[in-house]
């Protein structure tokens, strides 16, 4: 009689779908994955119903509890360009190098005579530091720190702005977002809100996250 | 004598015809898997979905801040510290005996039901828009231009919300969502002045007193 044979069964499967699957999503996640640079500072953002999205190209002025005023924008070219117009501004030197790090630098809050500093440290001395700043200074008379960034930041943004939409390059025109924590008092926002105006800006969003909507 | 046997050594013996060794097609994969999976891990747990949302606001620039209200339509809130509200309808009487001041929260039965209360002029008028809109006769834009237009009323209740130096900015933002949940269109945020410290300060005393 002859001997049936059984079919050998492969030890080993197919992993190819698995695996077109896995480098989909990896390949969604790097697509959709938008890196931050580390924030110094913890701010806790109130909650609204509101549904409108943070707009791209944004300006953003952080507040944490205690008051103190960070300040952070979009556009790597932008930014290197402000810094200069500060640092000129306050007589004080600064190199292309320290430029070119400040152009993919998150947000910050120190004074205009610490930033120099604050740029060539490493993460965790800038830590360090921002634990120990008291913020951009915005409340003295002569020196209106917080007004320079800003003022330089909405001219430096639109003419940027304007030389990209002129070369047909893709581009959002620039907005002023207010990220602050609930705790800190309104009178601070006000502040940085005049403070703003006083540099042309007109439109303010102030960010926050969503919660549903009650049901009437 | 310098041939190199690869084929190994299992079929030398019988078979004398050579024959070329079957290369498996297959090539072992695991090492790319595991780095697809790893990179995977890393971008999914990286990765923050929900992006922020703003409230916009544009405060009116001091110069032409002259908006007359009509006394009658105004609501005014005074946000205090520790999630307090003074509230009063028109305008504020220094009368310290009047009654016209009240106090209230931010929860439901508080601010809410006052705002909602007081808004219900749009309330009403927005009430077949809301029908027809979630019904889905109206489309969203149309509907919210006629939002815009009802809330916008010349009748429609004007709030303003003034703070003091000692508001929080989270009453601040409670209180602009309760603008946006009550379909209030027209409201202004500006400082506290004096009177309305003083108002405050009395409303307190008198309740102390009791």
């Amino acid at each position: 009689m002859p001997k049936i044979k059984l079919p050998r069964n492969s030890p080993s499967i197919d992993m190819t779908p698995m695996v077109d699957l896995a480098f989909l999503l990896v390949t969604f996640f790097m697509l959709t994955t938008k890196f931050r640079p580390e924030e110094p500072v913890k701010v806790v953002i109130p909650f609204s119903v509101t549904t409108t999205k943070i707009p791209d190209n944004v300006m953003t002025i952080s507040i944490d509890s205690a008051g103190r005023v960070f300040f952070d924008m979009d556009g790597k070219d932008v930014r290197p360009q402000v810094l200069q117009a500060v640092m000129q501004k306050y007589k004080l030197p600064i190199t292309t190098l320290d430029m070119s790090r400040f152009a993919v630098m998150g947000t910050f809050g120190v004074p205009v005579s610490q930033v120099k500093a604050y740029i060539e440290a490493d993460d965790a001395q800038r830590k360090v530091m921002s634990n120990g700043a008291s913020g951009i200074p915005m409340d003295t008379l002569k020196n209106d720190e917080l007004l320079d960034w800003v003022t330089s930041g909405v001219e430096y943004g639109l003419a940027d702005y304007n030389t990209k939409l002129a070369n047909k390059q893709n581009t959002k025109a620039p907005s002023y977002a207010i990220k602050a924590d609930g705790r800190a008092r309104y009178k601070i926002i006000k502040q940085v809100i005049d403070i703003c105006q006083k540099a042309g800006i007109q439109h303010f969003n102030l960010i926050t996250s969503l919660k549903s909507m009650p049901k009437s | 004598m310098a041939e190199v046997n690869t084929g190994g050594g299992g079929g030398g013996g019988k078979h004398q015809k050579k024959r070329a060794k079957k290369l498996s097609t297959r090539i072992d994969m695991t090492p790319m898997v595991d780095l697809g999976f790893l990179l995977l891990t890393f971008f999914m747990l990286t990765t923050t979905f929900s992006q922020p949302k703003v409230i916009q606001l544009t405060p009116p620039v001091k110069s032409d801040d002259k908006t007359k209200i009509q006394d009658t339509l105004s609501l005014t809130l005074v946000l205090g510290k520790s999630d307090t509200v003074y509230y009063f309808k028109g305008r504020l009487s220094l009368n310290p005996d009047s009654n016209n001041v009240m106090q209230t929260n931010f929860s439901n039965d508080g601010l809410r039901k006052l705002v909602l209360n007081s808004n219900q002029f749009v309330m009403n008028s927005i009430k077949p828009l809301q029908d027809q809109h979630n019904a889905n006769k109206v489309t969203d834009t149309a509907y919210a231009r006629l939002l815009d237009k009802a809330e916008g009323n010349k009748y429609a209740r004007f709030v303003i919300i003034k703070t003091d130096t000692n508001t929080k900015y989270i009453n601040v933002i409670m209180a602009l969502d309760e603008m946006n949940i009550c379909n209030v269109g027209k409201y202004a945020l500006i400082d506290a002045n004096d009177d309305d410290m003083k108002m405050i300060a009395d409303y307190k005393q008198k309740h102390k007193a009791k």
